[in-house]
């Protein structure tokens, strides 16, 4: 177990220097640097730099250096100060920009990963044990239209809905008393009682797709020999599926993360600018709107790093559940 | 050559029921696309897929002629004008009424009545404005339209500079359509390539491409386009940019395709046909083109079909956040985008309408989808 | 003295999109008590179908259209039906008396549960005993089959095993609750030929031992000459001839049988002796010939008899067998 943990890491670490190196070369893809803008801006109020200056600045920053030695400063700036570079747009730190809205964001989409398996799973098991049932012809179609459905069309709905017979916006994360507040109780409540609908939202279409998932590795195992063997040693029908078929078919209940988390996120970017939510969605649309590519990199390169810290996460739960993966690394 | 892949079926009641198949497939000898129509005829919802779709395909090739007026075709005096009702009547024939509009002195909100006084004819085939046909070939026939050209004529409202959303909704169509196709065809190329190399090569290649794939599926895509399209120079044209976001869309969908190719490529190099083929001095390429993709050539079709709504609801999210297509080339997306202003929709609803167009065709390319997938394994 | 099992007109048919096929259509056979049956045919006559009808194993979209299942537990006692049993009788039968063994050791045990856990579970199920007892059982059986460390291996998952010591698990499994009858679908297909030896010759031992009856699924007549007392031959979902081995082997009344003994290599034979494979091919499973369903391939085939007449079974020296040929003798 701790070898496959000790790989996993390295992996992981793997992983991430690429994502940087990727957010990297994504941030310096827009021709111009940072001193293109810099001189915009002071064109627009009406100044001029001198080239001395210009040059200047590219000696601080680094621009003059090759792009490898840029991208080492960089990181190095990142992992070691968690300096994530300035936004042109706000003139300001990323670093300080940033915090509170991916805590949130990763506050909604762990919320939501919860939501899609509470409902996906029970969902999908009685789907494949009652095959071509009413029950699973309805859970089908909602699947599909689950699927179909982008999250941003649902929320639009939502928020019409809410708009139209409630009167009110359904948007945001806070009322407007607490918005401000520092936090206690009430605001805790409150938070909850408006992040619901954006959970649900941005859990649609994960917890489609999971049913169908699960439904068809229970289907699939369902006429294991194994599951024969069971039922040949005279187990009650009941006791033998969730012992037997149900288990094999929750191993992706683990790896699911892998690949529901990216969507999540993706999902809760898009539903958050719509219903505008004090998450990474709104500032992230607008850093690319602006080009503001320091601030653009670093919500790619967090949104990542957290997304891969988490597939990692779950594959070691999955090691912990399934024997066949713990072994396979004991002897090496 | 037709060879069907197998299933590992284990388990004596499957293995009986795979012999009872097995001489079905010997005696009846079907070839496998008669097989994969006779199953996707009784996938009742693949079918009505089917049904749903061809037309609108066929709408957006002929988008001129079946839209009423052209996208950009604007009556700017009536912003956010509701849908008209057709009426029938002896004296008129086909007609709908016109608008009256009043505006609110305070809050200079403008209001639409049904003005009964002002009655626009409309007809089948009328003169309108001019398209073309298929490159250069021009007409101004439109299938409905009002029989005056020029008239106000919105089926389902207009949006925001008063332009018929019907309209632009079949104009739109074009390009949500198509991007799916061309964005799916270029990822089916480099996910048939790569995934073909890594199942087919094996080893350490294949170690070393999983592992990339595994690194581009683990970043969250959306963040990630939004990057991308941010890097896009503002300059493009609409034609560079559609091309573009295809490029973007696919570089990053290729590797679920990839997988699936792969692990066929790896499950079929142990089979039987493939060694016999290896030992009758088959070339590479021969076994390839010749043995191995014939029979995972459903597979693909299926999750090809499977990819094409992923990116058309890829486009839409894109243009919808104001990143993808920008105005005025038209999709469903940057329709959609109308629709961002809550207050927008409170008032005009049917703003919403290219949304329920992008959900019937992807529900209905789903079906389909669902449909070959089971296709894919006549026998299962 | 009974049969301790009796198969009567055994019918179970797939009902598939296109129609219906019948892969066991009226199956008799009798296993005796305390000795080893072997089912032997080709593949797809529906030898392992029959099998799993006997516990009722078969799933949609197989169904058991029709017969009796006559289980006598007593050599002199009331038979039970064992498909007009209730669900909940039914169960107690399954494993307590009648055990089965699976052609795929490594698919038909689980492979997240440890090999201790899947034994335990059997024993506890059926017989009022702690975890402890039943723990000791599945230790005292693992190693009673060959599995070698019995009290370390207990706690080992089946992927952690090799093909054969699977089987032997699997076995072990079976016998835990002392069966009155195991029956092994061709348990040792997926094997190699050393250890496919192997596992019959424990098959044996433990018969003596355990003094259990046998039924076994094969489609190898080497398997069954090595191991059966008896043997039924199966063509197309029916018994077409069932005797003592020696006699079914040596001397086979059905021309079936006959072309199957025949197309089974024998170390020392001539060489003009070719082997003959049997003639033709199996018919499509939708269309069953009429009359006796061999007589398309048959070598004795009767114009306007076989073809029309369906055989009864009647009794030719020690064989039952369904064949006009033997239709005169009466039983």
């Amino acid at each position: 177990m701790l070898r496959f943990v000790a790989r996993r890491l390295v992996w992981m670490v793997i992983t991430l220097a690429a994502i940087s190196f990727v957010t990297f070369v994504v941030i310096k893809l827009p021709p111009g640097d940072y001193t293109t803008t810099v001189i915009a801006n002071a064109e627009a109020r009406g100044q001029d730099i001198p080239d001395s200056q210009i040059a200047e600045l590219k000696r601080h920053y680094g621009l003059d250096k090759p792009f490898i030695v840029q991208y080492l400063t960089w990181i190095k700036g990142v992992v070691l100060h968690g300096d994530l570079g300035q936004s042109f747009a706000w003139n300001q730190s990323v670093a300080s920009l940033i915090g509170n809205r991916v805590l949130l964001s990763m506050v909604l989409s762990i919320a939501s990963l919860l939501f899609v398996w509470s409902i996906a799973f029970p969902i999908g098991i009685y789907s494949a044990l009652r095959q071509y049932s009413g029950g699973d012809y309805l859970a089908s179609f909602l699947g599909f239209i689950g699927m179909a459905v982008p999250e941003f069309m649902l929320a639009l709905v939502m928020m019409y809905i809410g708009f139209r017979y409630f009167g009110q916006s359904v948007g945001g994360l806070f009322s407007p008393e607490y918005a401000d507040a520092a936090w206690n109780l009430g605001k805790l409540l409150d938070l909850i009682s408006h992040l619901w609908i954006p959970i649900v939202v941005v859990g649609v279409a994960g917890t489609a797709g999971l049913i169908r998932i699960t439904r068809a590795n229970l289907l699939d195992e369902l006429h294991k020999p194994y599951v024969a063997t069971a039922r040949a040693k005279g187990l009650p029908e009941w006791k033998l599926l969730l012992k037997y078929p149900v288990r094999m078919s929750l191993s992706p209940f683990f790896s699911t993360v892998g690949w529901l988390l990216p969507g999540l996120i993706s999902g809760e970017t898009i539903v958050s600018v719509v219903m505008s939510l004090p998450t990474s969605g709104p500032l992230l649309l607008g850093a690319v709107k602006s080009q503001d590519m320091y601030l653009v990199g670093s919500f790619v390169l967090i949104l990542s790093t957290l997304t891969v810290i988490g597939t990692m996460l779950s594959d070691l739960a999955l090691a912990w559940w399934d024997p066949r993966i713990r072994t396979r690394f004991q002897k090496g | 050559m037709v060879q069907q892949t197998e299933v590992m079926a284990t388990g004596t009641q499957h293995e009986a029921q795979e012999e009872v198949v097995k001489s079905l497939r010997d005696h009846g000898a079907l070839p496998q696309w008669r097989l994969m129509w006779r199953q996707f005829r009784r996938h009742r919802l693949a079918l009505i897929g089917l049904i749903v779709l061809i037309p609108i395909y066929f709408m957006a090739v002929f988008a001129g002629f079946f839209a009423p007026a052209s996208a950009d075709t604007a009556h700017t005096e009536l912003p956010y004008a509701p849908p008209q009702r057709v009426h029938v009547s002896a004296e008129h024939g086909m007609f709908v009424y016109g608008y009256s509009s009043t505006r609110n002195q305070e809050t200079f909100e403008q209001t639409f009545t049904v003005d009964k006084s002002k009655i626009v004819d409309i007809g089948w085939f009328v003169r309108g404005d001019e398209y073309s046909i298929l490159g250069p070939i021009k007409s101004n026939i439109h299938l409905i339209g009002p029989a005056k050209a020029g008239e106000a004529f919105f089926l389902v409202g207009a949006d925001q500079s008063g332009r018929d959303l019907l309209s632009r909704l079949i104009h739109g169509a074009r390009v949500s359509l198509s991007i799916g196709l061309v964005g799916v065809f270029a990822s089916f190329v480099l996910g048939m390539l790569i995934g073909g190399i890594s199942g087919y090569v094996g080893g350490r290649v294949d170690n070393i491409i999983q592992r990339i794939i595994e690194f581009i599926m683990s970043v969250p895509t959306l963040p990630l386009w939004m990057a991308l399209s941010a890097a896009l120079p503002g300059s493009w044209g609409p034609l560079t940019r559609y091309f573009a976001i295809t490029v973007i869309l696919s570089l990053i969908g290729w590797t679920g395709l990839a997988r699936d190719v792969r692990g066929r490529f790896l499950s079929l190099r142990e089979e039987d046909f493939v060694m016999a083929a290896r030992l009758d001095g088959v070339s590479r390429t021969g076994i390839i083109f010749g043995h191995m993709v014939p029979s995972f050539a459903s597979h693909i079709i299926a999750s090809i079909s499977m990819a094409v709504p992923r990116m058309i609801l890829a486009e839409t999210s894109l243009s919808f956040l104001g990143l993808g297509l920008q105005p005025p080339a038209v999709s469903w997306g940057v329709l959609l985008e109308g629709a961002q202003n809550i207050r927008a929709v409170a008032t005009a609803p049917w703003l919403l309408t290219p949304g329920l167009a992008v959900v019937v065709v992807v529900l209905a390319m789903n079906f389909v989808g669902d449909g070959l997938r089971d296709a894919a394994d006549p026998y299962k | 003295m009974q049969p301790l099992l009796e198969v009567r007109s055994l019918r179970t048919h797939f009902e598939l999109g296109d129609g219906v096929v019948k892969a066991v259509d009226g199956v008799s056979l009798s296993v005796p008590r305390g000795r080893t049956l072997a089912v032997v045919g080709e593949s797809g006559c529906g030898k392992s179908v029959t099998a799993r009808s006997i516990l009722r194993l078969v799933e949609k979209p197989a169904r058991i259209v029709g017969g009796e299942i006559l289980l006598h537990p007593d050599s002199d006692g009331e038979p039970l039906d064992l498909l007009a049993a209730k669900d909940k009788r039914l169960r107690q039968v399954r494993w307590a008396d009648i055990a089965m063994v699976f052609q795929e050791p490594m698919a038909s045990l689980s492979l997240v549960h440890t090999i201790g856990d899947q034994i335990i579970e059997a024993v506890r199920l059926h017989e009022n005993v702690g975890k402890q007892a039943a723990r000791e059982r599945a230790i005292e059986m693992l190693g009673r089959v060959g599995i070698p460390d019995p009290q370390r291996r207990v706690d080992s998952y089946p992927f952690q095993f090799s093909g054969g010591m699977r089987q032997r698990a699997m076995i072990a499994m079976a016998l835990s609750c002392r069966p009155r009858l195991l029956i092994a679908d061709e348990p040792t297909t997926a094997l190699d030929v050393t250890t496919q030896a192997q596992i019959l010759d424990l098959l044996q031992d433990l018969q003596q031992e355990f003094g259990m009856a046998i039924m076994l699924i094969t489609h190898d007549l080497g398997v069954a000459a090595q191991v059966a007392d008896e043997v039924a031959v199966m063509y197309l979902g029916e018994v077409v001839e069932q005797g003592p081995a020696s006699a079914v082997l040596s001397h086979p009344k059905h021309p079936y049988t006959q072309a199957l003994v025949r197309s089974v290599p024998r170390l020392g034979a001539r060489g003009q002796d070719r082997l003959v494979a049997v003639r033709g091919t199996v018919p499509p499973p939708y269309e069953r010939p009429t009359g006796c369903r061999f007589h398309p391939r048959c070598d004795a085939f009767m114009a306007g008899k076989c073809d029309v007449t369906v055989p009864t079974r009647v009794r030719s020296d020690e064989i039952d067998v369904a064949c006009l040929l033997y239709g005169e003798e009466k039983s």
